[in-house]
């Protein structure tokens, strides 16, 4: 097996086991600690990809942020951390044959059309984060300027949405 | 570029196998009695109060909201600074600082009014 091969294989499993336990494990609070794992997994793959902005983003933005976010809302929520939750459905022998059937049909949709293994050379040579950061500031510059905005605009909403109950008072 | 990464993979590796030989050595080496006083939560040197399992203030939260904010500017930031010495080659120099200027300073006005609103003030 190749270096890229092994590290498919190990972030395959570090992405699969993490996320299977996000979904199985009874306490949530390591069940989001598992999510921000898996992410760390997909980052990794982004990398094999080729895509290294991207697994940066990954890493920034889902891993930094999206995580601490749940986690957060799951410290403090009343009573919930120490609770042991049931993350097993009713639906089981329902939900199976439905997994099966999706599971099947994408194998089948892979199957019928064969993929590049390795990138085209050109790509691979430049890397993809500097012309998607030429990109940025000369077609896209607009929307680039306007995402400022946007922060702006949720910044000013979180702190007025968030300033309005006192703080501390549950404490 | 791949190349690279080989040196992420060597240091993963060292990194992790420190942790894993650093405890199963030491779960050799010691001697196996606890008691209440040893299993005790470590807080400092301090008696621990009460659980760790407990709700959280809500006053973190608007931190955390800020830190997102911040953390996705950050995200344009970088290929902005990336850009800019190929874009001065090509005699867009000061069109490009402009242009991050603008982004950060509409950025920095949010900060200024979660300052003034005595957002950042922990109570």
């Amino acid at each position: 097996m190749t270096g890229q091969g092994v590290a498919f294989a190990v972030l395959a499993a570090i992405t699969i086991i993490s996320a299977l336990l996000v979904v199985t494990i009874k306490n949530i609070v390591r069940s989001a600690l598992f999510l921000a794992l898996s992410f760390v997994g997909v980052a990794g793959l982004y990398i094999l990809l080729n895509a290294e902005f991207l697994a940066a983003v990954q890493v920034l933005i889902y891993v930094g942020a999206i995580t601490v976010l749940m986690l957060f809302a799951i410290m403090l929520t009343q009573q919930i951390m120490s609770a042991k939750i049931s993350q097993t459905t009713e639906w089981f022998w329902l939900a199976l044959p439905m997994a099966l059937a999706m599971l099947a049909t994408l194998i089948f949709f892979f199957a019928m059309r064969t993929y590049p293994v390795n990138p085209a050379p050109d790509a691979l040579a430049v890397g993809t984060t500097m012309p998607l950061a030429e990109a940025l500031l000369k077609p896209y510059l607009l929307p680039f300027e306007l995402a400022s905005f946007i922060l702006l605009a949720a910044l000013v909403g979180a702190i007025v949405i968030a300033r309005e109950e006192k703080p501390g008072a549950t404490d | 570029m791949a190349g690279n990464y080989g040196y992420v993979a060597v240091f993963a590796i060292v990194g992790v196998a420190f942790a894993v030989i650093s405890l199963v050595m030491s779960w050799f080496l010691r001697p196996h009695n606890p008691s209440g006083e040893k299993l005790a939560t470590y807080e400092c040197g301090e008696v621990p109060v009460g659980p760790a399992w407990r709700q959280f203030r809500v006053g973190y939260y608007i931190y955390l909201l800020a830190f997102v904010i911040f953390d996705v500017e950050v995200l344009f930031v970088i290929p902005w600074a990336l850009a800019l010495r190929n874009l001065k080659g090509q005699g867009l120099g000061l069109f490009a600082v402009v242009d991050g200027a603008i982004f950060i300073a509409v950025l920095a006005a949010g900060l200024l009014y979660a300052w003034k609103k005595g957002a950042l003030k922990w109570e």
